[in-house]
C-alpha cells in the first residue's frame, strides 16, 4: 500500500493549481445561491401565506373528493315518524327510483292507523299521512321510546281523536279522520362497512370496533349518548347532532329528525346505463340476452340501437358529449400544429440568414416569429374566442398563432445549421434557385421539421385541454365545469382518464412516426 | 478493334439496378402520395367538425376574425399607461373601466405598486416556487430513474411510470382540485404547475444523468464510496450544468403556466386578463398585454443568457421532454 508524501502531496496541488486554489467567489457561488433559494422559498412561504392556507384547507372534505373519483355513495335518510320510521332516498339517488337495497334491512309491521284527508285543500293523499303525524305530536310528547309498534299504534289514537273533534285550529280545511290499514317500518337494520347499526323510533344502536354506542333521540328536541362518546363519532354541540364516520365504508350522523346514511360503494355508478334506461340494473349476460335475443322494447327500434343510444346519452356521464369534446381537443391540437407547419415551413426559409440574404426580412420575420411566440396562447384563445364563439375554431386559431412563431423559429434555427456543401453542389451543377433549395437543403431538414413539428403536436394535445377551460372548445371546459359542482369528482376521473390514454397513444404514434423519420440512434428526442 | 465504340445504356446488371431503383422510387411515390391524401382528407374531416362543433361558423366569423383589435384600442394613447401605472383618468366616471387607482397596493403610506405589476410579480413567484419545487423533487427522483445508478428494475420502473403519470396529469385538475380544498388563492396553482415539473424536468434529468460519464463513479466505487457519494460528487458536478440549463427552460414554459392556470381560477395576471377580456375594458387589457409580453420576453432573455453562461452554445434539443 503506498502512501502519499508531504512532497508528492505538493507537487500534485502545484501541478493542478487552479483545483486546489480556487478564488473564494468561485468556491462560494454554489452555496451562496443555494442559501439565496432557501431563503427565498422562506419568503415565498410568508408571501402567499402557505402555511395557514394549508392549514385553514378542508381536507376532512379533500378525502371524501378523492373517495369520489373512484367510488359512490347511496344516501338514505331515514326519519322519525311519530313512532315508526320511514326510509327516504333522494331524488335522483343512483339507485333509481323506488330503490329498496338489500344492505339496509327493513323490519316492517301492519297497523291501523289514522290518516287525515284534507277536503278541498287540494293537497294529495300522500301528504296527509304526514300532517297526521304532526297532529300528534302536541298530543303525545315522546311517548314510548322503543315501544313495540302495534301497541303504540292503538295508543295515540285517543288523542288524535280529541284533536279532530274539538280542535277549534282547523276552520278553514275541515280535517277528516280516516283509518288506514298501512304497512310502517319499525326498524332499519344495516351495515355501514364493519360497523353495525340498528335504527328505531328514539333509539339508535351502533357497534363499531368492539364498542357500543347507544344514542337517545327525542325528537325535535336533543340527540343524548349513553355513556361517553367512542374517538370514531363527534359532537360538536351537546345535545346537538352526532356525526360517527367508518372510513372509507360511509359515515352516520343522528340528529334530532333523522338519522342520516352515507354507504359508500366502489366503483362507478351507472356508469353503462342511467336509471331510466330499461337495462339499468342489468348483469352483463341479461343485456346480452335482450340484445340478442329478447323482445323489442322499443317497437321502433332495435334493442341494440335502443342500447347504444342509451349508453351514449347516459345523464350522469354523458359518454356522446364527453367524446365529442375530446375528439375536439385533438382536432384542435392537431390542425392547428398542421397548419402552424405549413406557414412556418416558407417562412422559416426566408428567416434564415443563409438561405434569403436580406437582412431586413430576416429580422422582421424573426421578430414577427418572437411576437407570435410571447403574446402567449392564452391570449390568443380569448381573443379568438371572442372572433368565433366558444368551439374548437378558436382553440386552433390560438394554438395555430403560437406554433407558428415557435415552429418558426425552431426551423429557421435548423435551416441556419444545415450543411453547406450539398447546396454547393447543386447549385454547381447549374441548378435554379428554387431546386437548389428543393434538392439542396430540403433533405437534410425535413426529418428535423416532421420531428420538431410532432413533438409540438403530441404537447398541443395536453396544453389544448388547458385553453379550453377558457372557452376555446374541447374537453376542458367540460373538465372545469364537473370540478366546480364539486360533486361529480367521478366524471373528472372519467374524463382524465381518457385524457391520459390519449395522451399516451399520440406520444406512442408521434414516438415511433419520429423514431423512423430521424433514425434510431437519437434516443433522447 | 479500335474503331468499336463501347457499348451506349447500361449492363444487365446496371438495367436490374435501374429497375429497382425505379420500382422503389413508384412506391415511395406512391406512399407520399398516400400519406398526403389520407391527411388531407383527415384535415378536411377535422375541419368540417370543428366548424360544426363550433359556436359560431368560421365563414360568417371571418370578417370579425380582428375584432379583438378593436377591444384594443382605448380612448387616447395615455389611457395604455395610467391603466399600467394605476393612475388617475380624465374620464374616469365611478365605473369598473376607469378605476384604475382603485388596485393600487400600498407599501408604504405614499409608496404602491400597480396592480397589474403587482399580479404580474405574483405570476412569477408561483412559476418560480412551481420550479423549485420541481426541480427537488426531480433532483432526487432522476437518479433512482436512471439505468446506469439504479440496478433494482422495479423501483426504476416504478419512478419512471409515476413522473409519466405526474407529466400527462392535466394541470387543470390539479388546480381544480386543491382550489375545492384551499379556496381561492395561488397555492392551488404552484401546486399544479410544479407537479407537472416533477414530471417533465424528472424526465429530462435522467436522460442527462444516463448520459453521464462513469468514470468519475467508478473511481469513487473503486475507493469505497457509498451509493450518495457516488451520486454526490461522480455524477451531480458533471450533470449540473445541464440540470440547470434546463430547469431554466422550464421556467420559461412555467411562466406561460401559470398565466393559464390563474385564468382558470389560479389568481394572478392570468385572471386580470380573462375579466378585462370579458368585460371590454380596452385599456386595461391592452396594458395587461404589453406587462405580459415584456415579462415574457425578458424572461426567455434572462434565461438564455444564463443558459449560455452555463453550458455555452450547446443546443438545445426542444423535442426532449415536457
Amino acid at each position: 500500500m503506498t502512501t502519499l508524501t508531504a512532497q508528492s502531496i505538493e507537487e500534485i496541488m502545484s501541478r493542478h493549481h487552479d483545483v486546489f486554489h480556487r478564488p473564494l467567489m468561485e468556491r462560494l457561488r454554489a452555496p451562496l445561491i443555494a442559501a439565496g433559494l432557501v431563503l427565498y422559498v422562506i419568503f415565498a412561504w410568508f408571501l402567499f401565506a402557505i402555511g395557514s392556507t394549508i392549514s385553514n384547507g378542508n381536507w376532512d372534505i379533500a378525502g371524501t373528493y378523492l373517495a369520489d373519483w373512484i367510488s359512490y355513495e347511496v344516501r338514505p335518510d331515514v326519519e322519525y315518524d311519530g313512532d315508526y320510521l320511514k326510509v327516504e332516498f333522494p331524488r335522483f339517488s343512483p339507485l333509481g327510483d323506488n330503490p329498496d337495497p338489500a344492505w339496509l334491512q327493513k323490519t316492517t309491521a301492519q297497523v291501523e292507523r289514522l290518516a287525515v284527508t284534507e277536503t278541498g285543500g287540494g293537497i294529495g293523499t300522500e301528504n296527509s299521512t304526514q300532517s297526521g303525524g304532526s297532529f300528534m305530536a302536541p298530543g303525545a310528547p315522546g311517548t314510548q321510546a322503543g315501544g313495540s309498534g302495534v301497541s303504540s299504534g292503538g295508543s295515540f289514537m285517543a288523542p288524535q281523536a280529541d284533536v279532530t273533534t274539538e280542535a277549534p285550529a282547523a276552520p278553514t280545511t275541515q280535517a277528516e279522520g280516516e283509518m288506514l290499514s298501512e304497512k310502517v317500518v319499525t326498524s332499519v337494520n344495516l351495515g355501514i362497512g364493519p360497523a353495525k347499526v340498528e335504527i328505531l323510533p328514539g333509539l339508535v344502536r351502533v357497534n363499531y370496533r368492539d364498542e357500543e354506542l347507544l344514542i337517545d333521540v327525542i325528537p325535535e328536541q336533543s340527540v343524548i349518548a349513553r355513556g361517553d362518546l367512542p374517538a370514531w363519532a363527534v359532537q360538536k354541540v351537546a345535545d346537538g347532532d352526532i356525526l360517527m364516520r367508518f372510513g372509507f365504508a360511509g359515515s352516520l350522523e343522528v340528529e334530532s329528525d333523522e338519522v342520516k346514511i352515507r354507504q359508500r360503494f366502489l366503483g362507478w355508478e351507472n356508469f353503462w346505463f342511467d336509471t331510466r334506461s330499461p337495462y339499468w340494473n342489468k348483469n352483463f349476460s341479461e343485456i346480452f340476452g335482450l340484445i340478442t335475443s329478447g323482445e323489442r322494447i322499443d317497437p321502433d327500434r332495435s334493442n341494440l340501437a335502443l342500447a347504444w343510444s342509451n349508453f351514449l346519452n347516459n345523464a350522469e356521464w354523458q359518454h356522446a358529449d364527453v367524446w365529442l369534446k375530446l375528439l375536439q381537443t385533438i382536432v384542435m391540437a392537431f390542425v392547428g400544429t398542421l397548419f402552424a407547419s405549413i406557414l412556418a415551413f416558407p417562412l422559416a426559409f426566408m428567416a434564415a440568414r443563409n438561405i434569403t440574404p436580406n437582412r431586413f426580412l430576416n429580422q422582421f420575420l424573426k421578430r414577427l416569429f418572437d411576437f407570435l411566440r410571447c403574446v402567449d396562447m392564452l391570449i390568443w384563445a380569448l381573443f379568438f374566442t371572442r372572433a368565433f364563439g366558444p368551439g374548437p375554431l378558436a382553440g386552433i386559431s390560438a394554438i395555430f398563432f403560437t406554433d407558428t412563431g415557435t415552429l418558426g423559429k425552431l426551423y429557421a434555427e435548423s435551416l441556419e445549421n444545415i450543411d453547406d456543401r450539398q447546396r454547393e453542389g447543386i447549385r454547381s451543377v447549374g441548378a435554379s434557385p428554387v431546386l437548389v433549395q428543393r434538392y439542396g437543403v430540403v433533405p437534410q431538414v425535413l426529418p428535423l421539421f416532421a420531428s420538431q413539428s410532432l413533438y409540438f403536436w403530441e404537447s398541443n394535445t395536453r396544453s389544448a385541454t388547458i385553453i379550453g377551460a377558457v372557452g376555446a372548445g374541447g374537453i376542458g371546459l367540460k373538465l372545469w365545469e364537473a370540478m366546480r359542482t364539486n360533486a361529480d369528482w367521478e366524471n373528472v376521473a372519467y374524463m382524465v382518464l381518457l385524457i391520459l390514454a390519449t395522451v399516451f397513444i399520440f406520444d406512442n404514434i408521434s414516438n415511433a412516426i419520429r423514431k423512423r423519420l430521424m433514425g434510431n440512434d437519437n434516443r433522447s428526442h | 478493334m479500335s474503331t468499336a465504340r463501347p457499348k451506349v445504356g447500361l449492363s444487365p446488371q446496371g438495367q436490374l439496378i435501374e429497375r429497382h431503383w425505379q420500382e422503389m422510387l413508384r412506391t415511395r411515390r406512391f406512399y407520399t402520395w398516400g400519406g398526403g391524401l389520407a391527411l388531407l382528407a383527415v384535415l378536411a374531416a377535422s375541419l368540417w367538425f370543428a366548424n360544426e362543433s363550433n359556436a359560431g361558423k368560421f365563414f360568417d366569423r371571418l370578417p370579425h376574425l380582428f375584432d379583438f383589435v378593436g377591444d384594443l384600442i382605448p380612448r387616447d394613447g395615455w389611457e395604455i399607461w395610467r391603466a399600467l401605472f394605476d393612475l388617475p383618468t380624465p374620464y374616469a366616471d365611478g365605473s369598473l373601466k376607469y378605476n384604475y387607482p382603485d388596485g393600487r397596493m400600498y407599501l408604504t403610506d405614499n409608496f404602491y405598486v400597480p396592480e397589474y405589476v403587482y399580479k404580474m410579480v405574483e405570476t412569477i413567484n408561483i412559476a418560480l416556487l412551481a420550479t423549485l419545487v420541481g426541480f427537488a423533487f426531480g433532483f432526487v427522483l432522476c437518479f433512482l430513474a436512471a439505468s446506469n445508478l439504479t440496478t433494482r428494475r422495479w423501483l426504476r420502473f416504478f419512478v419512471r411510470r409515476f413522473m409519466e403519470v405526474l407529466r400527462a396529469f392535466p394541470e387543470i385538475v390539479i388546480a381544480g382540485f386543491f382550489l375545492a380544498i384551499l379556496s381561492l388563492g395561488p397555492i392551488p396553482a404552484i401546486m399544479a404547475v410544479a407537479i407537472h415539473t416533477i414530471g417533465s424536468l424528472g424526465k429530462m434529468f435522467f436522460e442527462v444523468v444516463e448520459n453521464a460519464d462513469m468514470r468519475a463513479e467508478e473511481g469513487l466505487r473503486a475507493v469505497g464510496g457509498n451509493w450518495v457519494e457516488r451520486v454526490w460528487f461522480g455524477i451531480v458536478p458533471q450533470v449540473m450544468p445541464n440540470f440547470l440549463s434546463y430547469t431554466l427552460l422550464r421556467m420559461e414554459i412555467n411562466v406561460r403556466a401559470s398565466t393559464i392556470i390563474g385564468a382558470v381560477g389560479g389568481g394572478g395576471i392570468g385572471e386580470s386578463l380573462r375579466l378585462s377580456i370579458s368585460r371590454g375594458h380596452e385599456a386595461k387589457t391592452l396594458a395587461i398585454v404589453i406587462l405580459l409580453f415584456t415579462t415574457i420576453v425578458a424572461v426567455d432573455q434572462l434565461s438564455a443568457t444564463l443558459r449560455k453562461r452555463i453550458v455555452g452554445n450547446q443546443a438545445f434539443a426542444f423535442g426532449s421532454g415536457d
